[in-house]
């Protein structure tokens, strides 16, 4: 009941963002927080009965992990909104944040036991940390996309409809390195947790299981961003379209790696 | 009561005529008090700017006030009558209101949108309020207005985007770095534009603009004017790495700065995002260079365009404006209106009293030998009649003056019965 109830607020909140994207009014961007915070709330009220049911965070299977990864996109970019009025930024995430709890919510919920595997102390260590990172991720994919789109007004002296409505190329690049600094670390503490885990519970830290693979994979592009940002100057459009590719790779890792190929890390 | 203005804009009168009959600062007092003291005119404001001239008034006679008003305006200037009504517009009533609530609200400007008329607007009224010319409606219609004027800056986008090259340059520059501190200009030779494309870039906080020209002397002296500094044309190609803004204005034949030095110079810059302005005529800049990441680089004619496309959504958002305007005229007009219902029941109420008591007294000297009870009964029958007849009309205009929207004409009324 409270899913379906979230799902309701997530979809309304998504058109009044992306409605504030033609039609810049206060009360709507208003509104559109309104309905945002309120599904946020819901939500994370569902996911604590869940975690109530379960004795575990529910992040035990994809569906369940989907909705995590839906509610962490929210959770950053409220929290974004408190400190900057990024309201543009809200036009581009809450779909994504929609898409992810769709297909949540379209997929068939697993009636299989809880892998006694699950239960560990790494358990939310290694899932928040991933999740969060992933969440960071997202968001730079987010103000990748944006830049794009902004860079390809100012270049092509095209004064279009995004060229109003977006905020200025140096913040929405800043934003993606802001984003590149938190997600990283994140996800080099959920690789090497997960490892640790695995050690424990499988007997090695690393045996090429595809999930652990292609998180290899994901970090790999991100590290290189990073280096590449840090060292070489490679800023704006490079950064924009690197962090989408990283983004891409990453959701292939969420959720490519488990309908594609299977392998131990066979839960989420 | 009515509100009457007559005056000349850019749109009726070219430059000459205006200055003819403009006010300067000094002389507004006395002809304040000039207008003031012309029959059947309670209230007074006058607007003179570069652009238009205006008497406002509040006149108790419509037909007689413009004509009044032009004859002012000639007589003080010495200008020919016949030249002055050439020239002039006049509107009474709600099309008075109207118009002011357009000016002040910069539609009827020659830039829509312009930000200066509504505080030469405000600067008249004020002196107006402080020569004691203006009274209860005026600084009711003067309030409004100004409130009005907000309402559509505020809701409409008639002042939103640069309609000039030099604020569409600054307006880019922010898109494309945020925020202009600590960003460094460059000023390459001069010009009028480029200048003040620097001047408004400097005081929208760059750190600094420094500033070259093929004579060294020319440079320094406009390096004064910001504050800038000033490099001699032989060195300035070595300082393109620090800085993140070029304006080119230069009169060379050929390309000053080419692909190859710009990607060197970003090599140096570790990529920081470059702003080139070419305004010079033929192209001191190779537009090739704008393909090279992170740089962007407008000539004169994508500036114009820009322009252009602004101008457009500025003229999509009058109409919005034009809009708003009307419907607050028409509610301000029908509130001047309903003040007007009480005075002319009681206009009403006196006058066929007044003629009841005339024929009542004509009847009762013809009539001899009434009783006391007789002469009562007369009093009461003629009463009767008068109140039963003004009962419709009292409560229609009552109704009427609840009902703000539905403006009932009491023109119509008090012509009707001739109550003026």
């Amino acid at each position: 009941m409270l899913f379906k109830i979230t799902l309701c607020l997530y979809f309304l909140a998504t058109l009044t963002y992306l409605t504030c994207l033609y039609k810049q009014r206060p009360f709507l961007n208003r509104t559109a927080s309104a309905l945002l915070a309120g599904g946020f709330l819901t939500h994370s009220l569902e996911l604590f009965s869940q975690y109530l049911d379960l004795g575990q965070a529910p992040v035990t299977n994809l569906p369940q992990s989907l909705s995590f990864f839906s509610w962490t996109l929210v959770a950053i970019y409220l929290l974004l909104q408190l400190r900057y009025q990024v309201i543009v930024l809200g036009s581009f995430l809450t779909p994504l944040a929609l898409i992810s709890i769709l297909i949540a919510a379209a997929l068939p919920s697993s009636t299989e036991p809880l892998d006694p595997v699950l239960r560990s102390y790494w358990f939310p260590i290694h899932v928040t940390s991933a999740f969060l990172g992933n969440g960071f991720f997202g968001l730079a994919f987010c103000s990748g996309i944006m830049y794009l789109l902004q860079e390809h007004q100012v270049k092509g002296k095209r004064m279009g409809f995004f060229y109003h409505r977006l905020p200025s190329l140096r913040i929405l690049d800043e934003m993606n390195y802001r984003c590149l600094t938190l997600g990283f670390p994140l996800l080099t503490l959920g690789i090497i947790s997960g490892s640790v885990w695995a050690e424990y519970a499988w007997g090695s830290y690393w045996n090429w299981d595809p999930k652990q693979t292609w998180s290899l994979i994901t970090w790999l592009v991100y590290a290189a961003l990073l280096h590449g940002r840090l060292t070489f100057g490679w800023r704006g459009r490079r950064a924009a379209i690197l962090s989408i590719l990283g983004f891409s790779v990453m959701l292939f890792t969420f959720v490519g790696v488990n309908l594609i190929l299977k392998g131990a890390h066979n839960f989420i | 009561m009515n509100i009457i203005v007559v005056g000349l804009s850019h749109k009726t009168a070219p430059i000459e005529i205006r200055e003819k009959l403009a006010f300067s600062e000094s002389s507004l007092e006395e002809a304040l008090r000039r207008v003031k003291e012309l029959p059947e005119i309670r209230e007074g404001l006058i607007i003179s700017t570069c652009n238009r001239v205006e008497i406002y008034a509040n006149s108790s006679d419509n037909a007689q006030g413009p004509p009044r008003l032009s004859k002012f305006l000639s007589e003080y200037h010495q200008i020919p009558l016949e030249q002055v009504q050439k020239y002039t517009y006049n509107y009474t009533e709600q099309e008075a209101v109207h118009h002011l609530f357009r000016v002040a609200s910069s539609l009827d400007s020659m830039v829509v949108g312009e930000p200066q008329i509504l505080g030469q607007v405000k600067k008249a009224y004020q002196d107006a309020l402080e020569y004691q010319a203006t009274a209860g409606i005026f600084n009711r219609l003067f309030t409004r207005a100004f409130s009005v004027a907000k309402k559509v800056r505020t809701e409409t986008g008639i002042a939103n985007h640069a309609v000039s090259i030099s604020f569409a340059a600054v307006e880019l520059t922010k898109k494309i770095f945020g925020s202009l501190e600590e960003k460094l200009v460059m000023l390459i030779g001069a010009g009028e534009m480029a200048e003040l494309a620097a001047k408004h870039l400097k005081s929208n906080g760059v750190r600094e603009v420094l500033v070259t020209s093929r004579t060294y002397q020319r440079a320094e002296k406009m390096a004064e004017e910001f504050q800038g500094t000033p490099l001699p044309f032989d060195k300035y190609f070595d300082f393109l790495d620090k800085v993140d803004i070029v304006i080119c204005s230069a009169a060379a034949p050929h390309y000053l700065i080419r692909p190859d030095k710009v990607e060197k110079v970003m090599k140096a810059r570790k990529n920081q995002p470059m702003f080139f302005i070419d305004i010079s005529v033929p192209r001191n800049i190779d537009p090739e260079i704008n393909h090279i990441a992170n740089v962007y680089l407008y000539d004169i004619d994508d500036l114009e365009k820009v322009v252009e496309a602004n101008i457009k959504e500025r003229q999509k958002e009058a109409i919005k404006a034009e809009e708003i305007v009307k419907a607050e005229a028409r509610q301000f007009h029908c509130w001047l209106e309903s003040l007007e219902v009480v005075p002319t029941i009681k206009s009403l109420k006196e006058k066929t009293e007044a003629i009841r008591k005339k024929e009542l007294e004509k009847s009762l000297s013809r009539l001899k030998e009434l009783s006391p009870e007789q002469k009562e009964a007369l009093e009461a029958l003629t009463s009767s009649i008068i109140n039963k007849i003004l009962h419709d009309p009292i409560t229609q205009l009552k109704k009427h003056e609840l009902d703000g929207n539905d403006c009932l004409h009491l023109e119509v009324i008090r012509k009707l019965f001739n109550l003026d």
